[in-house]
């Protein structure tokens, strides 16, 4: 059963990418470059209305909240994004993209796969010795989320309803994502 | 381009994506597949890097820090390839390669060796692209494994649940990625 929804959720998400033009790597260029915001307009608004979904369904019980899944937050975090933000903008690629460019038929797309399979490994050999350094200090306690609505992490700001704070935040990713100029 | 939909369609394509995954199993991510490849291949040649162990929490257990990792999790994905993130990851290509052939955006044969805006600043030798995006690629899977996710994992699917690391993430690529990407292929 979880094969079968990995392959239809999958199709999904692949169909989805390349329809919205992030497996060409020219709209990923110039989102970086903000000539073009297209990209960035479905990005907040794909995240803004998923997020409000996702705590609306869960507040009302028809998500599992056990089904949320919050990484932890280090100064690896920040320093790997970065790392990844200058490889994004030169190639136009990030991982997910790259492997769906593959049905493109796009041969760059191929290079940058098995660059990434190579990054993969360096990664997995030196981890060993990194491990215990300052780059994985936490922030803020590690696995933390801003609204409230898991019982498995914890929320930064507790004090407000978490399926409030999350629609607040959600309508203003849409908001932007809305306002936002196709091209600058 | 032909064949792309508009930000609100793709966003609510995107959107949905990312909703349904987490309604069913769990939410999205990619990166972590490109270890679980290698993976797989090292396993192939040798004997020791994956090993049964009772004594694990997955029941797996490697020699390498890595993939031994909470209680052996990416030992056990390397030992079992057909797993939930491992297959939704090929079922990527299976997705994109169906929209493609159902009226989505299609490359030319040009695009398919390097995008435009890049031919217009480095010439049509392939070559350097390719060597480029390679080392690219090899920057990016190691940042995003540092990091722990990627665009999909921490940025989507991390400012989907409200987790600050995925906001973290997304400010460390874009204060990176957007001055590169203007120092690079300039504003004009």
């Amino acid at each position: 059963m979880t094969i079968f929804l990995a392959i239809i959720l999958g199709i999904l998400f692949g169909f989805a990418l390349q329809r919205v033009g992030a497996t060409n790597p020219q709209n990923i260029i110039n989102m970086m470059r903000l000539k073009d915001l297209h990209l960035m307009k479905a990005i907040f608004f794909a995240i803004g209305i998923s997020s409000t979904l996702l705590f609306l369904l869960m507040s009302i019980g028809i998500i599992d909240p056990g089904h949320l899944s919050v990484k932890s937050s280090y100064i690896g975090v920040i320093v790997g994004g970065a790392l990844l933000g200058l490889g994004f903008a030169v190639a136009g690629y990030c991982p997910g993209t790259s492997v769906a460019a593959l049905a493109d038929g796009r041969k760059d797309a191929l290079f940058f796969v098995g660059g990434g399979l190579i990054g993969a490994l360096i990664y997995t050999l030196i981890y060993g010795s990194i491990q215990n350094t300052w780059l994985f200090d936490t922030i803020a306690g590690g696995k933390v989320m801003l609204a409230t609505g898991s019982d498995k992490f914890q929320a930064l700001l507790p004090f407000m309803p978490g399926t409030l704070l999350a629609a607040v935040i959600g309508i203003f990713f849409m908001l932007i994502a809305w306002k936002l100029p196709d091209k600058l | 381009m032909n064949g792309q939909v508009n930000w609100f369609k793709g966003g609510l394509l995107l959107g949905a994506a990312f909703l349904f995954a987490v309604i069913f199993v769990k939410p999205i991510g990619v990166s972590t597949q490109f270890v679980i490849a290698d993976g797989i291949v090292w396993n192939l040649f040798s004997d020791t890097v994956v090993q049964k162990d009772p004594g694990s929490k997955t029941g797996y257990s490697s020699p390498n820090a890595y993939l031994n990792k909470s209680g052996g999790k990416y030992a056990k994905s390397v030992a079992h390839p057909i797993n939930y993130s491992f297959v939704f990851v090929l079922a990527m290509v299976a997705g994109a390669f169906l929209s493609s052939r159902l009226g989505g955006p299609r490359p030319t044969e040009q695009d398919r060796s390097a995008p435009e805006i890049w031919r217009q600043r480095f010439g049509q030798n392939s070559t350097f692209r390719y060597v480029t995006v390679f080392f690219a690629g090899v920057l990016v899977l190691f940042g995003s494994r540092l990091a722990g996710g990627c665009t999909s994992g921490h940025m989507m699917s991390g400012m989907m649940q409200t987790s600050l690391s995925g906001y973290l993430f997304a400010l460390g690529a874009f204060a990176a990625g957007v001055p590169a990407a203007i120092l690079v292929y300039k504003r004009n």
